[in-house]
């Protein structure tokens, strides 16, 4: 599909195909609601079903079966009579409900009666010394190569971090017939009193026999060490590790500390968010439906508040249950008691998993010459010197030191920056806020913008 | 850094700063690179710094580089085609070239 061919209005615009956005397009558009969902990536499938229609690894063990779940969900969505456009990137939303997308170059306006924001989640920021260094790249971007294209890490592999993924990944490379040198596990020992009162739930839950099967899987084979600091050392590309455990050659160095929500679109778009202490991060606020602040866009997904793939499907669905409702109250939808259901089983246990994997405070908050900006490569140390000389929030900082006006727009430095300014002014991440973001949200260029159709009301405007 | 577990796609011939680079139909360009073990991308504006890709999903910007010509585009989210030209950006972010 190309942007000429799409129709310049829907019932509803699905932004991201990853199980929300899937699960949220194929209830809609079964319902009769006019449905188009995009996604920017080439495939179907967002992070957790990457390649999901494509990848060259077919031997199913190697990816395993949670991930081949993702199947069914994209089959539903190819047979349920939604507009699905891939290699579609979505630079604009505003409040009135229009989509700013960009297709193959050509730029377009679509409005929509109802949005749903799916955008997922992208991986919490790892700032260590060294970690712009080439050899130094996120657990999940290795995950993407494999599983898109079936790359696997060749030569001497260190992982370091904490959370479910990054053991997933340990397996999924360990099946595949990688090999890892060590894992440095980052995870603060005394995490576990915090999280203990959640062990129950955790225990009943669907995490917890797979989680320890998994670490058994990757303790087997790779020697792991709990570490407090980690660096990535080498000139030009990475040349070892070091921690306070000792330093070991590497060629390449895969971090990952959890994931968080991908914020970027919703607050272009004007919804409310605040802190959740627990998981580190700002989050939409919604209501029961996953309606945001503003009225007629949702979330839903892990860009609602991390909670997993199979509690991403189940949300994106509670969402596409009230936008049909809203559209065409006589359509026939799922019950939603029976989502909600599955919804708070796969909720369960999530408690735990975050409390225990919740990063230090050393791994968050950087110190000295650690670049806690990439793009403008801004330091930790300017950032805290100029807390205390005063400024006392994200977009002053922005304007002082420049860092966020880069083009990943904040989101390899946002949380970085603001909580370094709330250590330095003692005060807390919901004080001090986040960035605040416009449109567009992804970069677009003088061609695309020139490419927009100028409907008939816009041309009477400036033609005399 | 990276080996391929199966070559499953057809051979895409692509060109990286001129010269032949061979991907698999499937590929990103940002997985070409890897995959051929081109070791940076772009070296930054501000200091001159090589960078590599970093996320391989599109939020970090690090794999910025010249694709037929034109300037920082996301590596990691255009697939490959036969006969594309990748060109490695050096410092100055040449944006909407
Ligand atoms: C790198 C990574 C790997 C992960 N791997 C796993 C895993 O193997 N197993 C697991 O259980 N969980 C994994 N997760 C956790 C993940 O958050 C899942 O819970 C799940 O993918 C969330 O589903 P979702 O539908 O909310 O969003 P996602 O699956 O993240 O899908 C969001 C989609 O939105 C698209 N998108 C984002 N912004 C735009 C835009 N502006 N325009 C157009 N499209 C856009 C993205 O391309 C993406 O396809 C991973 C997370 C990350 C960040
Ligand atoms: S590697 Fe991060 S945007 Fe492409």
């Amino acid at each position: 599909m190309n942007a000429v061919d799409l129709a310049s209005s829907y019932d509803l615009i699905v932004i991201g195909g990853g199980p929300a956005g899937l699960a949220a397009a194929s209830l809609a558009a079964r319902a009769g609601v006019s449905t188009v969902l995009f996604d920017e990536n080439p495939g179907v499938g967002g992070q957790i079903y990457r390649g999901i229609t494509s990848t060259p690894v077919t031997n199913r063990l190697i990816l395993g079966e949670d991930y081949w779940a993702g199947e069914a969900l994209a089959n539903e969505a190819e047979a349920s009579g939604a507009v699905v456009v891939n290699g579609a990137t979505v630079w604009s939303l505003d409040p009135e409900r229009v989509v700013g997308v960009s297709i193959a170059g050509k730029a377009r306006l679509i409005e929509a009666r109802r949005v749903i924001i799916a955008t997922g989640s992208q991986e919490r920021p790892f700032p260590i010394p060294g970690w712009t260094l080439p050899g130094v790249m996120t657990a999940g971007a290795a995950q993407t190569v494999l599983k898109a294209q079936g790359l696997l890490p060749d030569g001497r592999t260190v992982m370091a971090g904490t959370g479910p993924l990054m053991w997933l990944l340990a397996a999924q490379i360990l099946r595949a017939g990688g090999k890892i040198e060590a894992i440095l596990d980052t995870t603060p020992r005394r995490n576990f009193l915090r999280a203990s009162p959640h062990l129950p739930d955790f225990v009943l839950s669907p995490y917890f026999a797979k989680g320890l099967a998994l670490l058994r899987e990757v303790k087997a084979k790779v020697p792991v060490r709990r570490v407090s600091s980690v660096a990535a050392v080498g000139d030009g590309k990475l040349r070892e590790v070091v921690s306070d455990r000792g330093r070991m050659p590497a060629d390449l160095l895969l971090l990952h500390q959890g994931v968080v929500p991908n914020v970027n679109l919703a607050l272009a778009a004007g919804t409310a968010h605040a802190w959740n202490e627990r998981q580190l991060c700002f989050q939409p606020v919604l209501d029961d439906h996953f309606e945001s602040s503003v009225p007629g866009i949702a979330v839903a997904g892990d860009g609602a508040g991390i909670a997993g793939g199979t509690a991403a499907a189940e949300r994106g669905r509670i969402a596409a249950i009230a936008a049909v409702r809203a559209l065409k109250p006589a359509a026939a939808v799922p019950d939603p008691q029976s989502v909600r259901q599955r919804l708070r089983r796969e909720e369960m246990g999530r408690a735990f998993l975050d409390w225990l994997h919740r990063p230090a405070d050393s791994f968050r908050q950087p110190e000295g010459d650690t670049l806690a900006c990439r793009c403008e490569e801004v330091t930790a140390r300017q950032v805290r010197e100029t807390a205390d000389m005063g400024c006392e929030g994200p977009n002053q900082m922005k304007a002082f030191l420049r860092c966020g006006m880069g083009p990943c727009q904040g989101r390899l430095c946002g949380l970085t920056i603001t909580e370094l300014i709330a250590a330095q002014r003692k005060t807390t991440p919901a004080e001090v806020g986040y960035y605040r973001l416009r449109p567009p949200v992804k970069p677009i260029t003088l061609a695309e913008l020139a490419s927009l159709p100028i409907s008939e009301a816009e041309r009477k405007a400036v033609e005399r | 850094m990276f080996k391929r577990l199966a070559e499953a796609g057809a051979a895409v011939a692509l060109t990286v700063d001129g010269k032949p680079v061979r991907a698999v139909s499937g590929d990103t360009v940002a997985a070409a690179l890897l995959a051929a073990g081109i070791d940076h991308c772009r070296t930054t504006p501000v200091t001159g710094a090589p960078r590599a890709p970093y996320c391989l999903m599109g939020i970090c910007f690090d794999c910025l580089v010249t694709i037929d010509g034109v300037g920082s585009r996301q590596a990691c989210l255009v697939p490959v085609s036969e006969g594309m030209k990748v060109e490695t950006q050096q410092g100055k972010r040449e944006a909407g070239r």
